[in-house]
């Protein structure tokens, strides 16, 4: 990018970038407090134990299951507020961005008056035999409702980003709406819907407090890694700072990676564009 | 236009800050109240609160904090020098935690009640319990308070009591186990799934079992009894205060208090 466009590069420093500084200080302080509390030696340990493992592995699961979900349920509803507007897709949309802005505690309370055993499906759900609460499908449930509006909101935008002639044309040519989908839409917005799909799975990672209400807390089953944190904060803090340090690394890594890959796109797709 | 903003801005300042100032029916003072921060056990919610109006009538111009949570998880922020004046711990363990993080000095503690321990269903009693050895049948819905948090380690205590006695089969607390759905973080939030229905039984403190759930009867020899140390804290910028209100909680009326919400008294 900067050796294409020589007049963007080394921008001389000005003072007011110093106003950046306090809030880059307030996020990366305790993030490297935290890491500058554990040794690689905790870290093996933990890594070791079986409650920590039965953790990681609970966690990845149910946010892979979440992304996946999320993917499959979520896309026909971004590319619905994608093609449509007025005043009930606005309502929608509101709708969509409700879970972001809701306190997970609350979160939680809600699943259960409308999931759990006296809630108001609990009835219906119970004769078909089901109870939800207390299992690893009202974890991956408690995720979702949380983290899912992330993806369906950055879908949303790559769709809305797809030029409407193209659209047209493909459709003029003879493409079912489908094909317009698959073969126009999806290639298009691709980059959007792997970095919402990134977000919704680092968020679903880091659920707590809709997990710990609805879903309980059971070693192996419901007790993914945050709430073995907040548990183990009180036992031994050792463990509790090293499962905070794998949670924080497994998520940006992946973020770098991800948005790596992705700037990597942006930037092939540029070079291609000017020629 | 930017300075219309400019006023609109400092308008809605200006308002905030009086509603933050003047709270409605409450003088207008220019000291604000002394805050007291009080950690205590999730089990001594209700009776502390009614104890800290009390403490508030007779302290004019003192507030009184509440923290509470857990046990164990108040004495791990107190460890990490968490800003206290008092700690009324659900156990001793968890009140040496914060004598060996220096927070309360040796020896200060003083037991101000005790406490046993109930086993509760929710009002309909889904799960039709009838006796203690019901909470082994297969397929039941328990939760108990982690082993972490006292509650949850007195629950263990008592199942284990009961394998032991020849009334229940060996495999008693084993049984019992198999049927835990979810261990809480304390011992409210074990009432909490209880009283909503959502689990068939849990274990909780008899002061927590109210009347919107049932209560199996636990045999007096198989019951534990849990005692509940208070302390005012050390470091304590408001030692005096703190240890007024440790005072009042070992008073006749602090103890008439704590026996109007189910614990069991000091005897005097």
């Amino acid at each position: 990018m900067s050796a294409a466009s020589p007049g963007l590069a080394r921008r001389r420093f000005e003072a007011w970038q110093l106003l950046s500084l306090p809030f880059i200080l307030f996020i990366s302080i305790p993030i490297i407090a935290l890491f500058l509390r554990i040794t690689p030696a905790d870290l093996w340990a933990t890594l070791q134990g079986e409650g920590a493992q039965q953790a990681i592995r609970l966690s990845l699961t149910t946010s892979l299951t979440t992304v996946l979900i999320t993917l499959v349920f979520g896309t026909p509803v971004a590319l619905q507020l994608s093609i449509r507007q007025g005043r009930f897709h606005r309502l929608l949309d509101s709708l969509i961005d409700l879970p972001i802005v809701m306190p997970p505690a609350v979160v939680g309370v809600a699943l259960l008056v409308a999931f759990g055993r006296r809630g108001l499906l609990g009835e219906p759900l119970s004769l078909l035999g089901i109870s939800l609460p207390f299992t690893q499908t009202a974890v991956v449930m408690a995720q979702t409702f949380i983290a899912a509006p992330l993806y369906i909101k950055a879908a949303r935008l790559g769709f809305s980003s797809v030029d409407l002639e193209l659209k047209k044309a493909a459709a003029m040519d003879g493409a079912s709406r489908w094909q317009v989908f698959r073969f126009v839409i999806a290639p298009m917005s691709w980059m959007a819907l792997l970095s919402g799909c990134v977000l919704t799975w680092a968020r679903a990672l880091g659920e707590f407090g809709a997990t710990l209400i609805f879903a309980g807390n059971f070693p192996g089953r419901t007790q993914t890694m945050p709430l073995a944190i907040y548990l183990g904060f009180e036992v031994e803090l050792n463990v509790a700072l090293t499962l905070s340090a794998i949670l924080i690394l497994i998520s940006f890594v992946t973020l770098i990676v991800v948005k790596e890959f992705l700037h990597s796109r942006v930037e092939t797709a540029l070079a291609v564009n000017d020629y | 236009m930017k300075t219309a903003l400019f006023i609109a801005a400092s308008t809605v300042l200006l308002i905030l800050a009086c509603a933050g100032i003047a709270t409605p029916g409450q003088p207008f003072t220019a000291t604000p109240p002394l805050p007291i921060t009080v950690m205590a056990a999730a089990s001594l919610s209700e009776a502390f609160q009614e104890l800290g109006s009390q403490f508030e009538a007779q302290h004019p111009g003192v507030r009184l904090e509440f923290n509470f949570a857990g046990s164990q998880q108040l004495a791990q922020q107190l460890a990490q020098g968490a800003a206290a004046d008092v700690f009324a711990s659900a156990d001793q363990e968890q009140m040496d935690v914060a004598v060996q993080a220096g927070r309360v000095g040796d020896g200060s503690a003083r037991i101000f009640a005790h406490n046993q321990l109930a086993v509760i269903y929710p009002a309909n009693n889904p799960a039709g319990l009838l006796e203690l050895p019901d909470l082994a049948r297969p397929g039941l819905k328990l939760v108990l308070a982690a082993s972490e948090v006292p509650a949850g380690r007195y629950s263990l205590q008592m199942l284990e009591k009961a394998s032991l006695d020849p009334a229940f089969p060996p495999s008693y607390k084993q049984d019992v186990l198999k049927n835990v759905v979810s261990y809480e973080s304390n011992v409210k939030a074990v009432l909490t799934k209880v009283a909503l229905g959502e689990a068939d039984a849990g274990i909780v403190y008899i002061s927590d079992a109210y009347d919107q759930v049932g209560q199996l009867p636990i045999p007096a020899a198989l019951n534990v009894t849990a005692s509940y140390p208070i302390a005012a804290l050390q470091d304590s910028p408001q030692s005096g205060l703190a240890q007024a209100f440790v005072d009042l909680v070992l008073s006749p009326e602090g103890q008439q208090v704590l026996v109007k919400y189910g614990f069991i008294p000091l005897i005097h």
